[in-house]
């Protein structure tokens, strides 16, 4: 459950945005994070609530480079990609998701 | 090259080349110690899996022993806490909570269990599906709430944020700073300096870090979760190691500040108090346990049902419990492949431990990805390339 989750806001509705984790699209909720959240910024995701707006100039690069990763390997056997998909559709630890 | 380009250069944070200079450097730097072993130990278990999926592991130089001490919060998690929600599943209270408790053995059984038997147990992945679940739902919701503080903010969020009455927490979230205290008094743990968790840091800042230092004359060094951000900590760590400097240092600044994220603190400390409690297999720990404050009572479980962890008892707890060794593997004084029942009586489709339940679990960490491999070695298999 502890896993922090880097993801791309693509909508703010009040206090929830939807956020785009490497395809997967959640809702994603705004109480925490301490700074005003907007389509486009990456925030750092924790148990569904966004604890951090990371800045964006180091986010690009990172972010390609997780698309790199995912260019490498077959979606399904990448490790992190798994384990993060698994992890935010709330599936237990040795469930599908 | 363009400016993206350079960006790009200096930001791959699993740069290979980079990696491999990052590692000699800290081959070099711990050579310069001059002892073997120098222990430091990182309290996250998302450190462990980065170091245990991206091979790390085998990189470290031998006289570096890195430990994962108490860093996962479902291995933490006390049996007690387990039997409060076992025995609430079993008295017909519908509990939803996060997949990574629900095979956590109690004293006699986990919340799987439990659900065999007929209880209900909702899996969740966010605190908000769990008020969601409730506004559907004419019948009470048990959230059994766990996790450190990054994950404490969350259920603090959701109890300010006016949930409907039907709606309860069950608190067994814990504070890290005060464990690394307990750790580094422990008479056995030869512990030189920790790695804090980058994201816990992202909620209290890394000046939370700052009293620990001067009390314990340990260093502390931030870090985030990348290879290289791993890198990096450790090279910083193991300097100030070699240099008996004693501070805090951030190697995640952009995640984390100095005061971290006071809007979460502000909201994590108006809805929980911190009191002392067992963190299982460690020890009692003053303020590492996270209660909901008295003005949130009717919020909470505990003073809202009747939870009877003693009808429980009846049942005798399985026999290997006594042989495990989580506790002495989170204190940082045994490794898994020490415990006498890992890969063996206790796996990750039946686990006997905690560690062994948690993708964050030391023990299902080493299981899956191998422990400390050693690549000099040619004799293959799982068994034997397990040198520690």
């Amino acid at each position: 459950m502890c896993l922090g989750v880097p993801g791309r806001v693509v909508e703010v509705n009040g206090l929830l945005a939807i956020v785009d984790f490497w395809g997967v699209r959640k809702e994603i909720r705004l109480e925490v994070v301490d700074e005003p959240v907007q389509p486009g910024d990456y925030i750092l995701n924790h148990v569904g609530y966004a604890i951090r707006r990371i800045p964006t100039g180091e986010v690009d690069a990172t972010l390609a480079l997780y698309e790199e990763l995912l260019a490498h390997s077959e979606r399904e056997d990448d490790l992190m990609a798994a384990d993060i998909t698994s992890e935010i559709q709330g599936a237990g630890d040795e469930r599908k998701p | 090259m363009n400016a993206s380009h350079e960006g790009f250069a200096q930001l791959k944070f699993r740069d290979p080349v980079r990696a491999r200079g990052l590692s000699e450097t800290l081959a070099r730097v711990a050579q310069e110690i001059g002892r073997n072993p120098v222990s430091i130990m990182h309290v996250c278990g998302s450190h462990e899996q980065a170091i245990a999926r991206f091979g790390l592991r085998a990189t470290l130089p031998r006289n570096l022993n890195v430990i994962m001490g108490p860093g996962c919060p479902v291995c933490i998690t006390d049996v007690p806490e387990v039997d409060e929600g076992v025995a609430l599943a079993r008295q017909g209270v519908r509990i939803a909570t996060y997949g990574d408790m629900v095979r956590v053995p109690g004293t006699v059984m986990s919340l799987a269990d439990a659900q065999a038997e007929g209880a209900r147990v909702d899996v969740v992945y966010s605190v908000a599906q769990a008020v969601e679940l409730a506004r559907q739902s004419p019948e009470p919701i048990v959230f059994f709430a766990t996790g450190f503080e990054t994950t404490a903010v969350a259920t603090a969020a959701a109890v300010l944020a006016d949930p409907p009455s039907n709606f309860f927490v069950l608190s067994a979230h814990k504070y890290i700073p005060p464990v690394m205290e307990i750790v580094a008094e422990m008479p056995n743990t030869r512990v030189e300096g920790f790695l804090a968790a980058g994201h816990a840091a992202t909620i209290t800042g890394w000046g939370v870090f700052e009293p620990f230092v001067a009390r314990q004359k340990l260093p502390v060094v931030v870090a985030g979760f990348e290879p290289l951000d791993i890198l990096a900590g450790l090279v910083k760590l193991v300097e100030l190691i070699r240099d008996r400097a004693v501070s805090v240092e951030n190697m995640y600044p952009r995640c984390v500040t100095k005061e971290g994220n006071l809007r979460a603190q502000e909201q994590l400390w108006r809805v929980f108090r911190p009191i002392g409690g067992r963190w299982r297999g460690i020890a009692h720990v003053p303020n590492g346990n996270l209660r909901l404050r008295d003005e949130y009572a009717q919020l909470d479980a505990r003073k809202q049902f009747e939870v009877d962890v003693t009808g429980l008892w009846d049942y005798a707890p399985p026999a290997l419990v006594h042989e495990c060794i989580c506790g002495d593997i989170m204190a940082g004084i045994k490794s898994p492949t020490d415990c006498a029942l890992f890969g063996k009586e206790c796996v990750p489709h039946s686990p006997v431990g905690a560690c062994m339940v948690s993708s964050e679990g030391t023990c299902k960490i080493w299981h899956q990805y191998g422990g400390h491999p050693d690549l000099s070695s040619h004799s293959g298999g799982y068994g034997a390339v397990c040198t520690r």
